[in-house]
């Protein structure tokens, strides 16, 4: 008997259509208003806390419908808009700046639809309003700053291995070293090369002049670029955080350009001033005939001191003249001390940074050094029973250490308790200041009225070519039609669902993408039918024409949508932004639409006219 | 329903030389905007800033644009965006950056007019813009790549010829009528006119397919009456799908808003475009390159399962 399936196929194409469903469900429970609670320092907030905060918004009156704990945050449903503004605030107070509390759009996704892995689409900026960001990192500064380092290092070193030289200067990302002969430069370059290993040493001749060229291997410049972009993420990442904004986007792309992006922020000044807030580090002395402290609050402090309060509590005083500050700091990390095993952090200083730390600490070994933290926050405050927000700098002392030797521009900080404050104290350093200028190059802002606009519209837009398509199939191909047309919302339904599952982001020319793919997706289906009739035409029976039609147009649907698919894939490849998205969705248009259109409408003619003889097509 | 009881006859490829002459007019026409009156490049490619802006009611454009110049915005361009009530400033890179300056710039129009509400704010360095041409022309010149080794492989490389001419006719052409009616050029034309290539490529495989297998099935025949013949089996699915994506891409010109529009007006054009050139530019290409039966063979197992041949 001709045209009939297998079983496996009816069931592939079933199995398929019902996983799509399952998927693209999520998207018709839209979103509860939700506030998104995380621990300023890291770390997951405990059931206590949990328990903490239910109590007080119960005392408030308002209801919690629904809290969870996922990996770095506690989420709070809650019923209303009206609430969520009215949790936040009153939280915000509660926890003080031990907390960061973000307004946020929870899906309101059942509970078994998550456990399965479904969630809504992603939407784009363009669709739900929004700031974005384009920032350029100057990544030549950074390397810059890394020769200039290494330069104030090669004059102590050859210092010390008495090793005359004539200059030392940095000219474009190379550390140029003159000497008087080409035998002091030898005698220098065997100096310096085992201790540099990330360096090239190269002997020129420059102007009679013999010269050592150090320049940083690609693999070290690449290292040294991302590193300085990756921090200036981290750093983005937590001011970010101090806007409250829920599912903001950091995302660095190409070589040295960092997106981001933060849904339903509209004042792009404010986010600006805090993108762009210094939080800034200070290295001062302790006040070393008052350490430890013994004051309170309200006491006076001694002349040339200022008091400020500790991490771990307490307070400590310090000297008012600032040793240096973060943005001297080029580098720091968290390690073991080889010998004692002992946490500590390793911190790397600029030039100018070592030798102003080197003047100062001379005479002060044995004197405790402070590492001082100043930041910008928004903190809410309760004024005549308003809540008003404003920014007000925190001030603390992160660490205090106890000068061993007299300090260069390597040093490290010992007497951590564990490798975690290790870890977090070195962080905070790499973070409190961005490792490279950086400038924002590209600034979107959509309005969350325009957004809704754009969804609306784009939605009647799908609406409307959709049913104008679905008629004209029907009119134009009878019972094939209605099959092509069940195919064609199979395949909706299938875009929809796998761009949940990619939870790639849905931008208006994604919208448009979709829009096109339905317009699209019938010229399978036409290819098909076309080649039915015509084998009708030529003398076949239903069966031969259904099979011939089916068979013949294969390679035709293939060869036409590998094509388009490569278009789609180099789309992908090159473009950025709304070029991408449209590419996305095409792509997933281009293969789901060839599986409905082949596979799924072909086991719906099975169905209906397989097998059967002396039967008549409605085509 | 059925408005092709019966094959078609039309002697398409009688007509290739005249209509070679018309496409070359064409191109050239194109050109010649795209020299003279060149892209009215948006924002993504200039850089500067845009500022929407929504009023509650229909304002003026004289109004605003005298409101602007009395702030200091001598330079501005300022056109209505879809009704009378939504307002599109741009101003050129030079003038200020992003946020202090839209911020500015709606203080101004404020003064004039309270309920002036700022809808959408892009800025976009001058750097960007560059970077961005060049990776779409470079995106561009990958696929045009991509398509020639594909349909080469697939087919012939005369058939690979036409399809990338087509291809660039389509886009020349696109482009030329942008230039010509002054519609702003931004990424999601871009992106359209990326689409366009996929849908005329489309449309020309589905034809190259077809004169391929009557090529490799009737014996009898000139190269020129086999291909208008192919032409004439493929132009009802041919009209069909054009018709289908034309109705979607309206519902999008008169529903989808103004940021898609540009998108859906680059596609419709490509669409008739397109649907030109995969007979009378791709066709007509491969014809002039001397296509024949015997550049086709070996023939694949006869007639079925025709993916599964190789070239």
């Amino acid at each position: 008997m001709m045209n009939r399936y297998p079983l496996w196929k009816y069931v592939l194409v079933v199995a398929v259509i019902a996983a799509g469903c399952l998927y693209a469900l999520p998207n018709l429970f839209g979103q509860d208003p939700a506030l998104q609670i995380s621990n300023a320092e890291g770390g997951t907030p405990t059931s206590e806390v949990r328990e903490r905060i239910r109590d007080r918004l119960s005392a408030d009156g308002i209801r919690v419908q629904d809290s969870e704990i996922t990996d770095d945050h506690l989420l709070l449903r809650l019923g209303s808009p009206d609430a969520q503004v009215r949790a936040a605030d009153e939280l915000a107070l509660a926890l003080g700046g031990d907390y960061t509390v973000a307004l946020n759009l929870a899906p309101a996704t059942p509970e078994w639809l998550r456990g399965v892995g479904g969630q809504p689409m992603y939407l784009g900026l363009d669709l739900r309003g929004g700031v974005h960001f384009l920032m350029d990192v100057d990544v030549d500064a950074v390397i810059d700053q890394t020769m200039t380092g290494y330069r104030d290092e090669f004059r102590r070193q050859l210092r010390e291995a008495d090793i005359r030289y004539r200059d030392a200067s940095v000219e474009g990302r190379a550390v140029h070293l003159a000497f008087v002969d080409a035998g002091t430069r030898d005698a220098a370059r065997s100096e310096l090369t085992s201790d540099y290993l990330d360096l090239e040493f190269s002997a020129e001749t420059i102007d009679d002049s013999p010269e050592l060229v150090a320049t940083l291997s690609k693999d070290k410049q690449r290292e040294v670029r991302d590193a300085a972009v990756g921090q200036n993420m981290t750093t983005l990442r937590n001011r970010v955080n101090e806007l409250g904004v829920a599912e903001p986007v950091i995302q660095r792309q190409g070589l040295t350009r960092i997106v981001v992006q933060l849904p339903g922020v509209q004042d792009t000044a404010r986010a600006k001033e805090i993108i762009g807030a210094t939080a800034t580090l200070e290295f001062r002395m302790v006040d070393s005939s008052n350490f430890p402290y013994r004051g309170d609050e309200d006491d006076p402090v001694p002349p040339g001191t200022e008091r400020f309060p500790e991490r771990d509590g307490g307070l400590v005083l310090l000297e008012r003249e600032v040793i240096i500050t973060g943005e001297a700091i080029t580098d720091a990390s968290s390690g073991l001390d080889t010998q004692t095993g002992q946490p500590q952090v390793n911190i790397r200083l600029s030039g100018s940074g070592g030798s102003v730390m080197n003047r100062v600490t001379s005479d002060r070994v044995g004197d405790h050094m402070a590492v001082l933290f100043k930041e910008n926050q928004i903190q809410p405050r309760r004024v005549d029973g308003e809540v008003i927000r404003e920014q007000v700098q925190t001030e603390e002392v992160i660490n205090i250490a106890r000068i061993q030797e007299q300090l260069g521009s390597r040093f490290r900080i010992s007497g951590l308790d564990n490798s975690r404050e290790a870890r977090n104290l070195a962080l905070l350093l790499r973070a409190g200041s961005l490792a490279a200028p950086m400038q924002i190059v590209e600034e979107r802002t959509i309005g969350p009225s325009l957004g809704q606009e754009n969804i609306n519209q784009g939605i009647a837009a799908v609406a409307v070519g959709f049913l104008l398509v679905v008629a004209f199939m029907a009119a134009y191909y009878k019972v094939f039609g209605l099959i092509a047309n069940m195919a064609l919302v199979a395949n909706l339904v299938l875009i929809v669902a796998v761009l949940s599952l990619l939870q790639a982001t849905l931008t208006l020319p994604g919208i448009a993408g979709i829009v096109l793919t339905v317009g699209m997706a019938v010229d399978a289906n036409v290819l098909i039918y076309e080649r039915i009739r015509e084998e009708l035409r030529g003398g076949s029976s239903a069966q031969q024409a259904i099979e011939a039609g089916y068979g013949k147009a294969l390679s035709t649907i293939a060869d036409a949508n590998v094509t388009t698919l490569i278009a789609a894939v180099v789309l992908f490849a090159f473009g950025s932004g709304p070029v991408k998205g449209f590419a996305v969705t095409l792509s997933i248009g281009i293969v789901s639409s060839m599986f409905t259109a082949i596979l799924g409408t072909r086991a719906v003619v099975n169905l209906i006219y397989g097998g059967r003889r002396g039967v008549r097509l409605a085509i | 329903m059925d408005f092709f009881k019966r094959e078609t006859d039309i002697t398409f490829m009688a007509y290739r030389r005249q209509l070679a002459g018309f496409t070359v007019l064409l191109v050239a026409a194109a050109i010649a905007f795209l020299m003279i009156r060149g892209l009215n490049l948006g924002l993504d490619f200039t850089g500067g800033t845009l500022v929407e802006v929504g009023y509650p009611e229909a304002v003026e454009l004289a109004d605003v644009r005298a409101t602007l110049d009395e702030g200091g915005y001598e330079d501005a361009v300022v056109q209505t965006f879809g009704t009378a009530r939504d307002i599109l400033i741009r101003l050129a890179p030079d003038v200020g950056q992003g946020d202090s300056l839209s911020n500015a710039v709606l203080e101004t129009l404020r003064a004039e007019n309270p309920d002036a509400e700022l809808r959408r704010v892009e800025f976009v360095g001058p750097q960007v813009g560059e970077e961005l041409a060049e990776k779409g022309g470079l995106a561009l010149i990958y696929a045009l790549g991509g398509i020639l080794l594909y349909v080469a492989f697939r087919f012939e490389y005369r058939f690979a010829i036409g399809a990338v001419a087509a291809v660039v006719h389509d886009v020349v052409v696109t482009l030329g009528i942008f230039a010509g009616i002054g519609m702003t050029f931004d990424l999601t034309v871009l992106a359209a006119l990326l689409a366009v290539i996929g849908y005329s490529l489309n449309d020309t495989i589905v034809v190259f397919d077809r004169i391929r297998e009557n090529f490799l099935r009737i014996r009898k025949g000139t190269s020129e009456s086999i291909t208008n013949r192919s032409i004439n089996q493929m132009l009802p699915r041919t009209l069909v799908t054009s018709f289908t994506t034309l109705l979607v891409l309206l519902a999008l010109v008169f529903l989808g808003g103004e940021l898609i529009r540009g998108f859906a007006v680059a596609l419709i054009i490509g669409v008739l475009v397109g649907t030109y050139s995969s007979i009378y530019v791709a066709s007509s290409a491969a014809l002039a390159l001397g296509v024949s039966k015997e550049d086709l063979i070996p023939p694949p197992k006869e007639g079925e399962d025709a993916d599964e041949e190789q070239p």
